[in-house]
């Protein structure tokens, strides 16, 4: 049924792909007051309605592929405390120019987001962003892995997970506590799973190129172990737990049983885990390769690409960490981890992931898209009449390269500049409001 | 200009052998030059070289100086301690200052990994790596392959067993690039918590028991053990350390005839080598130090020297 008003904006002939709802085909979306009223197959009808309306509110998508805003679950937007890195601002200017109309920011900031005036001042800055914002808040105050924030408060102010993400929680009891106290609240707990014991002092993965590199590394089983105590306790209590950024095959295959035996864990894995592997960083020592958890090996990105094909890794997310020209231009050992991936996170997921036949469009978009949003109780991720009008819209084919100075982000450590990469953001749509334009 | 393939020297393990057995020979005439009444030679006239040494040393500091001055270069030093590095400065900064006040050629120790070649990243001068942290120390390597050849006259079929700390020693990292490539034959030998992870994939022999890798074998070149690495945990005792892999007389019997004791320096005597075998017949130690000096200036001519200017 078509309304009868005017419409604010139509997308127009784009091939619509929605993985909640099992869509795909051509067809037009029709917005007012940023929620999606309709959404039509090609027909006479439809397109009389388009034709009524003036140009500027009709996006020409004939071609590209439309599918909801992107949700990227794992972003550092370094607000407050580190303003020179990222902004909440220019952290979602990012955000929209990568495809992405809603991210999860991380408590790690200075101060650390473990109380409700923080998880406050986080959602003032992100009024009136090219994003929509959601809160990560701290599982432990000042995330020093001793004692519980205050959770309950964090979740009525809006966090809609918790996580220490940079700090394994090392203390299985507190762990404990922290699954048992955040299930009255169905949120997840978000682990960042290395065991610190094993990781200490480590600035790569250890391996045959930490041994060539002379550099201290950090064993791959840190991460299975942390991954394998945590699914115990997460037995234990029945809460809910979501594993970040994982990068092992021991850590995939530890979670591949665990949801077999109907465990509720979930998991992510970053584009750069993905794409890259401890022997890019080479004796060029590239400080933008150190990221935390480390590149692994060969064999490990291809067990990462087997999880997420077969459906044990649930989500795609940037771990996007900006970090300062000055502080990544040194010595490798001395850089602080991160590298950024708003921007480049699509362009890798098609070129690596879509194009090398490991998933199509739809199983691609559904783990930046619908996935995260059940995870974390998202109100977005599907087109469906009634939700908020978050749509990206996608060049498919784009060739672009990749280059520093045309970064949304305050800072430029990305991974990747130099690369070639096929499938581009062709527009952001945030609420109805076209957020970025190629 | 540089006779080498590169015009720096970072690390022995992408160096050709073209290159490795360039750098020998010239050595061996830079050699005779330090059994001169006058050691001294022109070649490095006007050419500034710095030595940037951001962690202590002794012996590969002075040998690097002083073939320098037998070059005939001009100096600087630069040591951390009474650096700005304690004002907070960093590298790119303190050697981008550097390369304003004119520097040719950069000799540099440093605690991290790579460190030389960020140098090479903002600096236009010849850059040299007299170590950086676990990862490379190849003027070291240079000079034990000097010395091994100059016994033997070979490092092909020779088979050359380095023990102790493998996992942090950089020194025994650039002898496995340089002596694989010449041909030899190598063995590692260590506690196993200091030997690291897929350390098969080097291509050597690798033991945890000191008489199965010493038999057999022609040269032992054994490292200092450092007693940090007890503290942090890594063997139980410098005593049992001793007992384990501590090279002694009995030890010795396992070696082929004409064999080579060698040791890159400081020795903790008593501990990873006795006193008897570190100042015996087999022992180069000494030689391995006078030796260095003559490798370092066949490595600054080769990166740096006029042509025509070996000392003639």
């Amino acid at each position: 049924m078509m309304d009868n008003g005017e419409y604010d904006l139509v997308i127009r002939g784009g091939h619509v792909i929605d993985p909640a709802l099992g869509f795909g085909t051509n067809a037009h979306i029709f917005i007012k007051e940023g929620v999606i009223v309709e959404v039509a197959g090609d027909s006479e009808a439809a397109q009389k309605q388009i034709e009524t309306l003036v140009a500027d509110r009709v996006v020409k998508a004939e071609g590209k592929i439309v599918v909801p805003g992107l949700i990227d679950m794992h972003v550092h937007l370094r607000e407050p405390g580190r303003e020179d890195e990222e902004t909440v601002e220019s952290g979602c200017r990012a955000a929209a120019a990568g495809g992405f109309t809603s991210v999860c920011c991380m408590p790690n900031t200075t101060p650390r987001i473990d109380n409700q005036e923080t998880v406050k001042f986080v959602q003032d800055r992100a009024n009136n962003a090219d994003a929509r914002v959601y809160v990560v808040g701290a599982i432990t105050k000042d995330i020093a892995g001793k004692e519980l924030s205050e959770i309950g408060d964090l979740v009525k102010m809006g966090a809609v997970a918790i996580t220490d993400d940079g700090n394994y929680v090392q203390n299985p009891e507190i762990m404990r506590r922290a699954l048992e106290y955040a299930k009255m609240f169905d949120i997840p707990v978000m682990q960042h799973a290395e065991d610190q014991y094993l990781c200490d002092g480590a600035v790569m993965n250890e391996s045959f190129q930490s041994l060539r590199l002379g550099l201290k590394g950090a064993p791959a089983v840190a991460e299975e172990i942390a991954v394998l105590r945590d699914i115990a306790l997460c037995r234990m209590t029945g809460a809910r737990l979501h594993f970040q950024h994982i990068t092992t095959r021991g850590a995939v295959d530890a979670i591949r049983k665990a949801k077999q035996e109907g465990v509720k864990i979930t998991a992510e894995i970053t584009p750069h885990h993905l794409v890259l592997t401890d022997e890019e960083i080479g004796k060029q020592f590239n400080t933008n390769l150190r990221v935390n958890p480390p590149l692994r090996t060969k064999r490990d990105q291809a067990a990462l690409i087997e999880g997420l094909v077969d459906g044990t890794i649930d989500c795609i997310a940037s771990d996007h960490a900006p970090h300062s020209a000055e502080e990544k231009d040194c010595e490798f050992d001395k850089a602080p981890p991160g590298t950024t991936g708003l921007e480049t996170t699509l362009g890798l997921v098609k070129t690596y992931i879509i194009d090398r036949g490991y998933l199509n469009w739809a199983d691609a978009v559904k783990k930046m898209t619908i996935n995260p949003a059940r995870i974390l109780n998202l109100p977005c991720g599907s087109l469906a009449v009634g939700s908020p009008a978050d749509i990206t819209i996608i060049d498919p084919d784009k060739q672009w390269a990749v280059q520093a100075d045309k970064f949304r982000s305050r800072s430029r450590n990305s991974a990747f500049i130099g690369f070639k990469l096929s499938g581009q953001v062709y527009r952001t749509i945030l609420g109805g409001r076209v957020v970025f334009e190629q | 200009m540089s006779r080498l393939n590169s015009r720096h020297l970072l690390g022995l393990e992408e160096v050709p052998k073209e290159d490795l057995t360039l750098i020998l020979d010239t050595a061996e005439t830079f050699r005779e030059v330090l059994d001169r009444t006058i050691k001294k030679v022109p070649t490095l006239r006007g050419i500034t070289v710095l030595n940037l040494f951001y962690e202590p040393s002794t012996r590969t500091r002075i040998s690097f100086e002083l073939a320098e001055k037998r070059l005939s270069a001009d100096i600087v030093n630069f040591t951390a301690l009474t650096s700005s590095v304690e004002k907070g400065e960093s590298l790119r900064d303190t050697v981008q200052n550097i390369e304003a006040m004119r520097i040719d050629m950069v000799v540099v120790r440093h605690g991290s990994p790579g460190a030389p070649y960020f140098l090479t990243q903002c600096m236009d001068a010849n850059i040299i790596n007299a170590g950086d942290g676990a990862h490379e120390h190849p003027t070291q390597a240079l000079l034990d392959m000097f010395t091994i050849r100059k016994k033997y006259g070979r490092l092909d079929g020779l088979r050359v067993v380095l023990v102790g700390d493998v996992k942090h020693s950089r020194v025994i990292r650039s002898n496995v690039w340089g002596l694989k490539t010449m041909g030899a034959s190598v063995a590692l030998c260590g506690p196993a918590t200091l030997l690291p992870y897929k350390i098969e994939q080097l291509g050597c022999d690798v033991y945890t028991n000191i008489d199965e890798a010493l038999e057999g074998a022609d040269v032992v070149n054994i490292m200092r053990i450092q007693l940090e690495r007890q503290e942090a945990g890594l063997f139980p005792s410098q005593r049992e350390y001793t007992n384990l892999f501590g090279i002694n007389r009995e030890r010795l019997k396992r070696l082929n005839k004409n064999y080579t004791i060698m040791h890159p320096g400081p020795m903790n005597r008593g501990v990873e080598i006795t006193s008897d075998v570190a100042d015996s017949d087999s022992s180069v130690i000494l030689d391995q130090v006078t030796n260095g000096q003559a490798v370092r200036m066949a490595v600054l001519y080769l990166l740096r020297g006029r042509e025509g200017e070996m000392g003639e």
